[in-house]
């Protein structure tokens, strides 16, 4: 007889351990890859995981097997115009025809070995090793949020917070605790009563004894109300300081005629991570875009990166403009702001004297990141020296060059490198 | 059955959903028709799992439970892409050699797909793994998973010990090896969990002094008169990881245990490799006879007989050389087609038949059915048993293909002169000796450099794939010594093609 066994529920996921040891032990190729599609993701998009790629040859596990020549024998079924001692010529490209039947099962094509991984599997190679600098010290010293939070259960409270089902177990506990040994007499009575009744002899007195007694117990056991305040319990709740969770990055980029589709290509990939990475900290993450040429303008995702404007440069413009939203809109010192800057180093020469001090004094000190790069495969003009003088006086700025695509990643990896410091503070 | 009236027959339901009761009834039904045709199983333990959870199985080779590492994730992550994609589908069942029983019915599956599964599996298979001579001389169906739960926990504690990554790199080598740790004509012990644990911490000391022995430096003075005369192996041997367990010079006690495991488990495969014709063949053959009889008695409506019989020619089916779907002699249409056959030449025997297969035409076929499932293997079974109506029924054709020629030649078809030697040529494609390449241990310089020699004879001149490279790099992270692999021509010429060693070692 068989034995049936309902296996449905136990627990998915037994092939996990193995899944989680294949992804570490490929890691740099998949990595690779990952940092490979980097640049044909949507800046905001972050449902998907990603489609990785690597090389079969890379995950093969080799074995000893016979390779192509030699003579061999083939059966096959279906004859349908052969007869013994037919020659059939090889096709041009070795064997395809039907003399391949024992081809190699060890999978020597050259495909490579597609899979998906999960969006935190992604992110989480994407990130490896980064970190997000400043955050630990400044996390916690301004915290304003308060969040409620259920903790256990009270004897006392407002009705709303009752629990009833909570309660009428409280109820029903106590109402078996002091009745249960009256109940068990009364009904060891009842049978002793229902035994005197069958009897066939005279048993009145016994009779009206047991049943007084029943009814005394029956009292006894009613006079236990059904619900006593002793039973009620009462939902409590207490709040708790919560770290900030909101971050705005501040995406600045100048559109003048110097920079192409190809530029604002590389600082798009720029974009990308710095969203991707901010949201690993940042459980909402707001994305204000500005862009400039000689004026700044506020703009949606998609104006930001495709539209084209010509014109000369003044990048003060758009810090301004960053200064004036950051007073108007995030003022309130549980924003965490981020900026990044992305540019091909034109602007005009006396306002970069003026940027420098924007930053100084009024930008720097509200935000916890802000990060230029400037993408040009020229000499640094005025921009890049006043910045760079603004690098070496605070720890919050970096500027970086970018000289191509393939700059970018590494470069994001260089700026956010968790550095010794940060290691240990945030251990 | 003909005593019984239209009333008291119960109509099965045949769903198409399945419930737990309704298939208690129709295993009840299985079971007494199985009986009937002296079906000998293993206690079933019939388990109902999800797609996701057959995967997992799948992943590790089947086994409801197995050591952890990499290429089961691999194994895993290809097959739910393949899935998903709708490239494949999954196996209707998966059955464990194993006593009890164990086998997988998805969730998925309708009620006639359940009871064509539970035929298939947990009496066809079931039967074929507890009479056929191979998985009683090679397998244990009563200890493996002790074996299995045994090799789980011990590598686990050795990853604890010892460090993943050390002991993936004993693993993935031992896996490169695998299909050469199988002894081909010595009879395996049988393995109990307790044994295995009260003998394994012996084993570790008793090796580790073997080898010791064996590599002793201490110079003797008797054999260094008569130097270089001793060959070891004294023969070849076949079963490299075994050789390795016993030998390898450098091996801690712990790595020889998992080289052992390893081995264990390949030995545990080797007959389903052997016998994968018969042992499909054998299961479609019961399911097709049990769920038939199921419908003569009148147990399951023609809605229920449809669909199986939909399935099972789907199963049976075998596409032609020319066919987009060729992928090679399908087992199942093989298998399946030649049990038939035989009950065919047994109950109605041709004047062809009686010349043919003269010791079973006209036998009794329920008899001559258990008697070929029980004492053959493919390859002999086919030798065997392939009848000439068989190989006109599939048309079978021989192609011989020298790499010499600039073609290939048709040898034999499907007619007088050709069924012997078809009979042959399909037989020795089932000789896994013929399939997987003779590989040898054939010395070592026990008291020069520690060389370990492998020696491959080609068969026909077919050569060993550009793998050996990577696999001899597997072979010498085991042996620790210098690795080198000859190949014997057929005039008796010898040639290295492979090597692999650490020239930097000082020892």
């Amino acid at each position: 007889m068989a034995h049936f066994i309902d296996r449905r529920l136990n627990s998915k996921g037994k092939s996990t351990i193995n899944r989680q040891r294949f992804l570490r032990r490929y890691k740099q190729q998949i990595k690779k890859a990952v940092s490979d599609a980097v640049g044909q993701r949507s800046v905001t998009d972050l449902e998907s995981g990603e489609q990785v790629s690597i090389p079969t040859r890379d995950i093969s596990e080799p074995v000893f097997h016979t390779g192509k020549g030699g003579q061999r024998e083939a059966v096959h079924p279906g004859n349908d115009q052969f007869v013994t001692g037919d020659r059939i010529d090889r096709p041009p490209q070795g064997q395809g025809g039907p003399g391949d039947g024992e081809a190699s099962n060890q999978g020597e094509g050259q495909d490579d070995f597609v899979f998906s991984i999960s969006k935190d599997e992604y992110l989480d190679l994407l990130f490896d090793d980064l970190a997000l600098p400043n955050l630990q010290k400044n996390q916690f010293d301004k915290v304003i949020d308060y969040e409620t939070y259920r903790a256990g259960y009270q004897t006392d409270g407002v009705p709303s917070n009752l629990d009833i089902v909570r309660s009428l177990k409280g109820s029903v506990s106590r109402r078996i605790a002091l009745t249960g040994k009256d109940k068990r007499r009364l009904r060891e009575l009842e049978e002793e009563l229902r035994a005197l009744k069958a009897d066939k002899h005279e048993n009145t007195l016994a009779i009206l004894e047991l049943e007084s007694e029943i009814n005394a117990l029956k009292a006894k056991i009613a006079k236990v109300p059904f619900i006593d305040t002793f039973d009620l319990r009462f939902k409590n709740y207490d709040k708790r300081p919560v770290p900030t969770s909101k971050a705005v990055m501040f995406c600045l980029m100048d559109v003048s005629g110097s920079m192409d589709q190809t530029t604002k290509d590389m600082a798009k990939r720029f974009y990308i991570l710095l969203y991707l990475f901010l949201t690993r900290t940042y459980e909402n993450v707001e994305v204000v875009y500005i862009r400039h040429h000689t004026q700044a303008k506020e703009v949606d995702e998609h104006e930001f990166f495709y539209s084209q404007e010509t014109g000369g440069t003044i990048v003060s413009s758009a810090l301004r403009l960053m200064d004036e939203i950051v007073a108007q809109r995030y003022r309130d010192a549980n924003w965490n702001i981020y900026a990044a800057q992305a540019s091909d180093g034109d602007n005009w020469a006396d306002d970069s004297p003026f940027c420098k001090d924007l930053l100084l004094n009024s930008l720097l000190p509200v935000t916890r990141y802000f990060a230029y790069i400037e993408i040009t495969e020229r000499q640094h003009q005025s921009l890049w020296r006043e910045y760079q003088t603004v690098e070496a006086a605070t720890d919050n700025f970096v500027c970086k060059h970018v000289q191509s695509v393939s700059d970018i990643y590494p470069v994001f990896r260089e700026l956010f490198a968790r550095s010794e410091q940060t290691a240990q503070s945030g251990g | 059955m003909a005593a019984s009236t239209a009333s008291d027959i119960k109509r099965l339901s045949d769903g198409p959903d399945w419930t737990f009761d309704l298939l208690g009834e129709y295993e009840h039904h299985i079971d007494r028709i199985a009986k009937n045709f002296r079906l000998d199983i293993y206690p079933n333990q019939i388990e109902v799992i999800t797609a996701e959870q057959m995967m997992d199985a799948y992943a590790s080779i089947g086994m409801p439970l197995n050591y952890s590492h990499w290429s089961f994730g691999k194994k895993f992550i290809q097959t739910e892409q393949q899935y998903r994609r709708g490239q494949m589908g999954l196996a209707y069942e998966i059955v464990i050699n194993s006593n009890p029983c164990i086998a997988y019915l998805m969730e998925e599956n309708t009620m006639t797909m359940q009871a064509l599964v539970m035929a298939h599996a947990c009496y066809g298979h079931n039967s074929f793994f507890k009479g056929n001579y191979l998985f009683k001389t090679w397998t244990d169906a009563d200890s493996i998973i002790d074996y299995l739960v045994f090799a789980k926990n011990y590598i686990a504690k050795c990853e604890q010990k010892h460090g993943e990554k050390d002991v993936e790199d004993i693993l993935d080598s031992c896996h490169a090896l695998m299909n050469f740790g199988v002894d081909r004509y010595k009879r395996p012990q049988k393995i109990s969990l307790q044994e295995e644990r009260n003998r394994q911490k012996q084993r570790e000391k008793y090796l580790q002094s073997q080898v010791n022995e064996l590599w002793r430096t201490v110079p003797d003075n008797k054999s260094r008169a008569t130097p270089q005369l001793v060959r070891f192996p004294s023969e070849p041997q076949e079963n490299l990881l075994y050789f390795i367990e016993k030998n390898a010079p450098l091996l801690e006690p712990w790595q020889r245990e998992l080289v052992r495991i390893v081995r264990k488990v390949s030995q545990y495969f080797y007959p389903q490799k052997q016998t994968q014709v018969m042992n499909e063949g054998w299961a479609c053959f019961w399911h097709y006879h049990i769920l038939t009889q199921l419908y003569d008695e009148g147990l399951v409506s023609d809605r229920f007989m449809m669909e199986f019989l939909h399935s099972h020619t789907s199963v049976v089916m075998q596409p032609e050389y020319n066919s987009p779907h060729y992928s090679g002699i399908n087992p199942y249409a093989l298998g399946f087609n030649m049990f038939m056959d035989i009950k065919r030449v047994c109950q109605n025997p041709t004047e062809e038949d009686r010349y043919y297969l003269p010791s079973i035409a006209g036998q009794d076929w329920l008899d001559t059915v258990h008697f070929a499932m029980q004492n053959f293997k493919d390859e002999s079974f086919i030798s065997q048993f392939l009848s000439p109506k068989l190989i006109r029924d599939f048309k079978l054709f021989a192609v011989e293909d020298d790499e010499r020629n600039p073609f290939i030649r048709v040898s034999a078809i499907h007619d007088e002169p050709g069924y012997q030697a078809i009979k042959e040529k399909l037989s020795a494609q089932y000789n896994l000796s013929n399939n997987e390449p003779n590989i040898q241990v054939y010395n070592v310089d026990v008291r020069g450099d520690r060389t370990l020699t492998l020696r491959y004879v080609p068969q026909n001149g077919i050569p060993l794939a550009a793998s050996k490279d990577e696999v001899m790099r597997h072979l010498h992270r085991l042996w620790k010594f210098d690795v080198r692999l000859e190949q014997q021509s057929a005039d008796g010429e010898i040639e290295i093609i492979a090597k692999c060693g650490n020239k930097t070692r000082g020892a």
